[in-house]
């Protein structure tokens, strides 16, 4: 066989090897939240019959280790369950099975929030990927110069201010003193592509200016990193022109490092963008995490985890792929 | 000759170069000058520091990052290429000046192919098409003798073996046919036999072309091959120039004349040893593997009391790896090593202390043998109270008669680290570490490689001298013949982790040989202009270096 499909087979069963144990971390800590949603539903003046019926109805009275089982055995079969908060209780008494609509599940719930999370990562993946490399070699060809000092200071300084403030100093010029992009994005579905991406603009920019600075500088650091090494005089010693020998002969042997930082910040996209969620009122996968945890809704709590746990194996998975295909001495073996 | 005809390609007129140390510029040459007209070969030969490679690379009006120019001239075929802006420079560059770099293991981009690289100076300079420089390419790999020409070039570098990688370079530096050539050592880290291939394709290609060459190297025997005329460098000072012949008949300096007696070091054999003498080391049948790759088979030797066996070999032929089974580092599969007629535990864990003892080792990389944190006398130190059980003013006391063995003040150096050593004197340490343990054996690795070659000479007399002394047993691992010649009483070949030859040194140095041993021999640069052109008409292309180690 060949050794890159062999590692990509390994990397890949680690990978959901991870994800099964990242399950349990998942299910121990969900469970240990203090109070349950019982309680939390049915308030201080709860009558003990009352709870104990609720958590009769959605199962809680099983052993932990028997929810565990029934819930990992649920996910693998896509069913994300119901949703506690949404579930109408009259289906747990036995009525809902004749009365057609049925209850909300999990999977509908999530499905349009995570598709306007991807929506939103992807429009500032657009963006800021190719401008951190972009960025990151011209800052390594320039390297000491003005231009690599302003745009050090100036990115260093967006990944230093907390997101929120990063996201009102963009509405305050964009939105209100030139309204040129809309402050709030509240999107939903069937909007027209092109509304919907105008609409999520001014969040992209915002995040974007978050996760520019740390692929940027990883750019220009493995670059530089090279630039000492004999095949790099040897191609300047060639009469080759400074940016081609940046591009053409250190860039491809500096990808690996670059790959993986462009890997943590695209997960740091999918999985922790709730503050500029709320900031633009955009209705993401995050701010339903957040709202599902104050009310000890388990099944979609566990199920948001899973997703961000997944996405955060998936994209460093490919990341390792990606680095193991870079290397032309896995790639072209003896 | 009638080279003083030819027109002046390269002037260097009085050039001063410093390089930048701790916020402090320091000299690398001062004021050396040189004139090399078309067609010439000028040697460059100094030891390390002396400044080849910086005054090289000055003569294509580059210098390295924390080097510069501070006064002085250089001239390309009426260009000044010190005022000379970066883009004219970059157009001489690749097309008309071109460089051949030590390792081109380290100096192809390990992420193109071979020809790729090849092609991009013809095509950014426009000389070519690239279709055009590919055909080209290939046509070279053919007449620099590389096996696959027409293939070859599609590999990555990492596929390609050391001494193909050098014939690859030397065909890419010809890409654009300059007129100059800057040759970087490009011999040094290859083996003899593969070293011998390449002189001769360089050499060859050079004459075919009419190309003008800067050879820049540390080894005599090499630049007598190469070069019409030698210049001599010795710490940034220019000593003397003449032609090769001139020079190496009759050389004036007495630095010069000290380089070229360094190969006269030769020790008396010593009488063979009694028949029936229990060998202080006996290697027996070794088997030995890492992980699932066989290294070593069947390999057999003695090493008696106070004799040296030398284990010649190329890179790859298990002398090192023999080495670590004799100290227990890697454990044998079969066989047995024997010391003084007793076997000793195959695994390091399992000997005692005083087993472990007899077994010391010296590296050939000094630097990083010895830890950079701790001071000499704390270097030695430890092994005197590890084996010795000596303390305090005792151990202080051992470590100053170490240092006084290795000729070392012991005033002077106890205290200092070993970033304040040059690098004879760290290999010394390297020694005064492995005496503390009072071994009888010591297994010496490549010491001298590393150094230059009259300081190599003071580390093998030393050695020798603590040999007659104490009655020390030597493994003298080298790829070196002339310092095998040197100081060993044995010689044991190795090739393929196989023993191919053993015997007496005088014997080893006496025809008829095992072919393999002969190929050894017969590739090691003699201080004669001629060796080369004799060499190549008495045993033709076909019969040297690789190719003839193939058809074994």
């Amino acid at each position: 066989m060949h050794p890159v499909l062999k590692i990509v087979i390994q990397r890949l069963l680690l990978g959901l090897l991870t994800l099964l144990a990242v399950s349990i971390i998942i299910f121990v800590a969900v469970n240990s939240l203090p109070g349950d949603f019982a309680q939390a539903i049915l308030g201080q003046s709860a009558t003990p019959e009352a709870v104990a019926a609720i958590r009769r109805d959605l199962g809680l009275d099983q052993p932990a280790v028997t929810r565990y089982f029934q819930w990992l055995g649920d996910m693998l079969t896509g069913n994300l369950g119901i949703s506690f908060a949404q579930a109408n209780f009259a289906s747990f008494v036995g009525t809902s099975a004749e009365s057609g609509s049925g209850p909300v599940t999990v999977a509908q719930q999530i499905a349009p929030r995570f598709e306007n999370t991807m929506f939103l990562a992807g429009v500032t993946a657009v963006i800021a990927v190719p401008m951190s490399l972009t960025l990151g070699i011209l800052a390594a060809l320039f390297r000491n110069s003005v231009f690599d000092r302003t745009a050090n200071i100036a990115s260093l300084s967006a990944v230093s201010s907390p997101e929120f403030f990063l996201a009102y100093i963009l509405i305050l010029f964009l939105a209100v003193l030139h309204p040129i992009l809309p402050s709030l994005s509240n999107i939903y579905e069937g909007m027209p592509f092109g509304e919907r991406l105008y609409r999520t603009l001014l969040p992209a920019l915002t995040l974007t200016l978050v996760v520019t600075a740390q692929m940027m500088r990883m750019t220009r650091a493995a670059i530089i990193n090279l630039l000492a090494s004999p095949y790099i005089e040897m191609a300047r010693l060639k009469g080759i022109s400074p940016m081609r020998v940046i591009v053409k002969h250190a860039l491809p042997n500096a990808l690996a490092p670059i790959i993986n930082v462009i890997a943590l910040n695209l997960a740091y996209l999918i999985t922790g963008v709730v503050v500029v969620e709320v900031v633009f009122v955009y209705p993401g996968i995050g701010q339903l995490f957040v709202d599902s945890v104050k009310n000890r809704d388990i099944p979609v709590v566990q199920a948001c985890c899973l997703i961000f746990a997944g996405a955060y194996i998936l994209l460093n998975l490919m990341a390792d792929v990606l680095s193991i295909l870079s290397n032309p001495r896995l790639r072209h073996p003896k | 000759m009638s080279e003083t005809d030819k027109p002046v390609l390269v002037e260097i007129k009085d050039i001063w170069i410093e390089g930048r140390s701790d916020e402090e510029w320091l000299p690398i040459i001062n004021g050396a000058s040189l004139t090399l007209r078309k067609g010439e070969v000028l040697g460059l030969i100094g030891e390390s520091g002396a400044g080849k490679s910086t005054l090289g690379l000055a003569a294509m009006g580059y210098t390295r990052d924390g080097v510069r120019i501070k006064s002085g001239s250089v001239t390309f075929d009426g260009v000044d290429l010190i005022a000379a802006s970066a883009a004219t420079k970059r157009d001489l560059l690749g097309k008309r000046i071109a460089y051949v770099a030590q390792s081109a293991a380290a100096s192809f981009n390990p992420a193109h192919k071979l020809i790729d690289q090849h092609v991009e100076a013809p095509v950014q300079h426009h000389v070519t098409s690239k279709s055009e420089a590919t055909d080209d390419g290939i046509e070279l790999y053919r007449r620099l003798r590389l096996p696959n020409p027409d293939e070859i070039g599609f590999r990555y570098p990492h596929q390609v073996s050391g001494g193909q990688l050098q014939r690859a370079m030397t065909a890419m530096a010809m890409s654009c046919r300059p007129d100059l050539i800057i040759f970087d050592e490009p011999t040094t880290a290859l083996d003899v036999t593969t070293q011998i291939e390449v002189l001769a394709a360089i050499r060859d290609i050079v004459e075919q072309f009419d190309t003008a060459a800067i050879y820049i190297t540390h080894d005599l025997a090499v630049v007598a091959q190469m070069a019409d005329r030698i210049k001599v460098l010795l710490k940034g000072d220019e000593v003397e120039e003449a032609d090769t012949r001139v020079m190496l008949e009759s050389p004036k300096d007495d630095y010069t004349k000290s380089l070229w007696a360094v190969r006269s070091f030769e020790r008396p054999a010593k009488p063979a040893p009694a028949v029936d003498a229990t060998p202080v080391v006996s290697v027996q049948n070794i088997t030995a593997a890492y992980g699932k790759l066989p290294v070593l088979h069947d390999v057999s030797f003695d090493i008696h009391a106070g004799r040296t066996v030398a284990v010649v070999g190329e890179s790859g032929s298990g002398k090192s790896t023999t080495a670590r089974v004799i100290t227990g580092l890697l454990p044998q599969l079969e066989g047995v090593v024997e010391f003084k007629g007793e076997a000793l535990p195959a695994d390091y864990h399992k000997r005692d202390r005083m087993q472990l003892r007899q077994a010391q080792m010296i590296y050939q990389m000094a630097d990083t043998a010895l830890n950079p944190r701790k001071p000499i006398g704390e270097i030695i130190g430890r092994p005197v109270e590890f084996y010795m059980g000596l303390r305090g003013r005792k151990k202080r006391e051992r470590v100053r008669e170490l240092l006084n063995e290795i000729e070392l003040e012991p005033d002077q150096f106890i205290d200092r680290l070993p970033s304040e050593l040059s690098g004879g004197q760290k290999q010394r340490v390297g020694i005064a570490r492995a005496l503390a343990a009072e071994p009888e054996f010591i297994i010496c690795d490549e010491v001298t490689s590393a150094l230059d070659q009259l300081v190599a000479e003071g580390i093998l007399r030393l050695l020798a001298r603590l040999q007659d002394e104490r009655g020390l047993s030597y493994m003298f691992i080298t790829h070196d013949l002339a310092t095998v010649n040197a100081i060993a009483d044995e010689v044991v070949v190795m090739k393929d982790g196989r023993v191919v030859e053993q015997g007496p040194k005088a014997d080893m140095f006496r025809p008829p040989h095992h072919p393999y041993t002969d190929l050894l021999l017969s590739s090691v640069p003699e201080m004669d202009p001629d060796w080369l052109t004799d060499l190549l008409a008495e045993r033709g292309v076909e019969n040297i270096g690789d190719a003839a180690v193939d058809k074994m």
